[in-house]
């Protein structure tokens, strides 16, 4: 009698699994009869989380907008937001996972460079357009091989290009860079070493630090032996927070420029008084006060600046910032996708409408998409901004 | 390299191999008591400080105050984890139970994620942080970096003051040498394990409480220092205690040397790697002599 209970009850337990199973596939064109399914990639907790979270957030309140106003077509947006953990490994899992369980017709994110890396595999053999909230430049170039890969960030070459030109504008000549093992860090790197030359620029001192890494007295003690007249740091912000910290410390009085990886108030928090006289540049969301109404971005600017902090502590970062026009942009492309398409047919149909977007006016820049440049950011989205007394403002 | 600078790397190195040697201290004991590796004694030292920054800053309280009070219920946490997660699976084997505390150290950073969510935080300076600047050397060191070896060198005091003039001490050891021996002359060994549990949380917790304003708390803080401080304890054999702080402070010194060094291996794109290393070779050198020990017992 036991026996029988005991296959019985596995064969319940077998029933039930496969019944839930079933359930949860999908059936098979990316929209139920009543929403448009997207995914998203965000790390919202390990190292890039101050990164990831307000990016979720975004995504959360730009969703809710949408579908309080009609949604697209008629139909309602749905964002599935999975967190990778910062890890390159869960992202990939996960972006298998939207791509086949949950078949969605374009995914945005990820949050970080090497994740962003990690998974261009994926999204290129299984044909579905990604675009990234990450600063590399490899993740779009070379463009032949990134057919379905755009990204809304500046790249770290832009970036990077701006940096030395305030540098050579101040007669600096000889400089020491300080850089992240993490894949944003090495790309910062490659093009601090390689573009130096180009702006008159000598790297007298070369350091690099891992992600997490605590303590860059050690680094710092090298550098400070050198005669290096600024520091250039490249590594998101909870790293980069540390080294203004520990600048300050050894008493290291040279100029402190950093990526657009610091560009939210957890920077400014974590290193306190030592965040002060920190420039970078970034997009404009973070000295929106400082944009003129006739700039074509103030409109823009301000709203998300509103809207967000109306609903999320923290203050605006140009991390959400990223996630709006990622996700905007592939609004756009769902906006003029034709009825009755397949699934496959229709990630290819985003992808045509992303590649043909013309004069979006997002947070970070205005952005014209082509088949050779699938960032497509115009030149002025960048604004160098210096940090005085805790709080942004802009350098100009 | 100039003097002031080994100085500079020596003074980091001291700071950063105190709190390798304080983590590895917390395996040691639980080791040689139990046989067990803790791999959740990251976690005792995450608890510590978290615990002390939700309490200095939100709840206001002294720095002295807060301190006891995180130390305190790091050890709850210790004592439950042994009574709750390991005890009650006393008849697995020793590997079943190590696993066990991995289980166990996802579990604490989970909740410490929902607690404190995954931001990095600071609690305040227990002296300020002005850095104190050495006499003769153009180096200097923070208050707080004075408190982590100050921290280390009365912990290790105490300890080491502890097992050799105290019963309970005298009993610790001796169920590390031989827990048979130990339990034919009374020594109940489930008694000397939550010991040693306890003991490995209170040192975990007060150290994460003093490194805490130094480093930067968050809730997977545990992960890499539960690393360095494992091969702290593996340089110091897992038995001696004081072999484990010196294997401590000898990572932390050969990690901030080799940066300054810059040349060749030793730069600072190794500074993590180094802990690996020197982890590697432990393992190659004592991998022999383990096996022979075991054969002999």
């Amino acid at each position: 009698m036991q026996k029988y209970l005991k296959r019985a009850a596995t064969l319940i337990l077998a029933v039930a699994v496969l019944a839930v199973g079933s359930a949860s596939c999908g059936d098979g064109d990316g929209a139920t009869a009543e929403s448009y399914k997207v995914g998203a990639l965000l790390s919202t907790t390990g190292g890039a989380s101050n990164l990831g979270v307000p990016e979720a957030n975004t995504v959360e309140m730009m969703v809710e907008q949408i579908n309080a106003a009609g949604g697209i077509n008629g139909r309602l947006l749905e964002v599935i937001v999975y967190n990778d953990e910062t890890d390159a490994a869960k992202c990939a899992n996960l972006a298998n996972r939207l791509i086949e369980q949950d078949e969605v017709l374009a995914i945005i994110g990820p949050t970080t460079s090497g994740n962003s890396l990690a998974i261009i595999e994926t999204v290129t053999s299984a044909q579905i357009p990604l675009v990234s909230c990450a600063a590399s430049a490899d993740i779009i170039e070379p463009v032949e091989e990134r057919y379905w890969v755009f990204k809304t960030p500046q790249t770290d070459r832009q970036v990077v290009a701006e940096i030395y030109t305030y540098l050579q504008s101040e007669g600096i000549t000889k400089i020491a860079i300080m850089t992240a093992t993490s894949s944003f860090g090495t790309g910062g790197k490659k093009y601090l070493e390689s573009e130096a030359g180009d702006f008159g620029l000598t790297i007298v001192a070369n350091q690099v630090f891992d992600e997490g890494a605590t303590s860059m007295i050690s680094q710092l003690t090298v550098i400070k032996g050198t005669d290096a007249e600024a520091v250039v740091c490249w590594a998101i912000d909870p790293e980069s927070a540390v080294v203004a910290m520990d600048m300050q410390t050894l008493q290291i009085d040279l100029p402190l420029l950093c990526s657009h990886g610091i560009a939210n108030m957890d920077f400014i928090a974590a290193a306190g008084d030592a965040a002060n006289g920190v420039i970078f540049p970034a997009g404009k969301l973070p000295v929106v006060s400082y944009v003129p109404q006739t700039d074509p971005q103030w409109e823009v600017l301000t709203t998300y600046k509103a809207d967000y902090e109306s609903r999320y502590t923290g203050g605006v970062s140009t991390f959400g910032g990223h996630a709006y026009d990622a996700l905007s942009m592939v609004v756009i492309a769902l906006e003029d996708l034709e009825e009755g398409l397949s699934l496959a047919e229709s990630r290819a149909a985003i992808r045509d409408n992303l590649e043909s977007i013309s004069g979006f006016v997002g947070t970070g820049g205005i952005f014209t998409m082509s088949p050779t440049d699938h960032l497509g950011m115009q030149p002025g989205s960048l604004a160098l901004i210096e940090i005085v007394d805790g709080e942004w403002t802009w350098k100009q | 390299m100039s003097i002031d600078q080994f100085v500079q790397y020596l003074i980091v190195g001291l700071t950063d191999g105190s709190i390798y040697a304080l983590v590895g201290l917390g395996f040691t004991i639980i080791y040689a008591v139990t046989r067990i590796i803790n791999f959740a004694q990251g976690e005792f030292v995450m608890i510590g400080g978290m615990l002390s920054y939700t309490l200095a800053t939100s709840a206001g309280l002294s720095i002295p105050l807060s301190f006891l009070v995180s130390v305190l219920s790091a050890a709850a946490v210790g004592a439950m984890m042994y009574l709750f997660a390991i005890r009650t699976a006393r008849r697995a084997s020793v590997i079943s139970l190590i696993i066990i505390t991995i289980g166990f150290s996802i579990f604490v950073r989970g909740v410490a994620a929902e607690i404190w969510g995954v931001s990095n935080v600071r609690p305040p300076f227990f002296s300020g942080k002005a850095p104190v600047s050495l006499p003769f050397v153009d180096a200097v060191i923070t208050p707080q970096a004075i408190w982590i070896i100050g921290t280390a060198v009365v912990v290790t005091l105490l300890l080491h003051l502890f097992l050799k003039y105290t019963m309970v001490g005298k009993a610790l050891k001796a169920c590390a040498v031989n827990p048979k021996a130990a339990g034919l002359v009374g020594i109940n060994a489930r008694t000397m394990a939550l010991i040693a549990f306890v003991l490995a949380a209170v040192i975990g917790g007060t150290s994460g409480v003093v490194m805490a304003p130094h480093i930067l708390a968050s809730y997977d803080m545990g992960v890499m220092l539960g690393l360095k401080g494992f091969v702290a304890a593996s340089i110091g054999g897992f038995k001696n205690p004081i072999a484990t702080v010196a294997g401590g402070l000898l990572l932390g010194v050969v990690e901030n040397v080799a940066v300054g060094i810059n040349w060749g291996p030793f730069t600072s794109s190794y500074k993590h790697v180094i802990a690996l290393m020197v982890l590697l070779l432990i393992l190659l050198i004592k991998s022999g002599r383990l096996a022979s020990e075991e054969r002999a017992a």
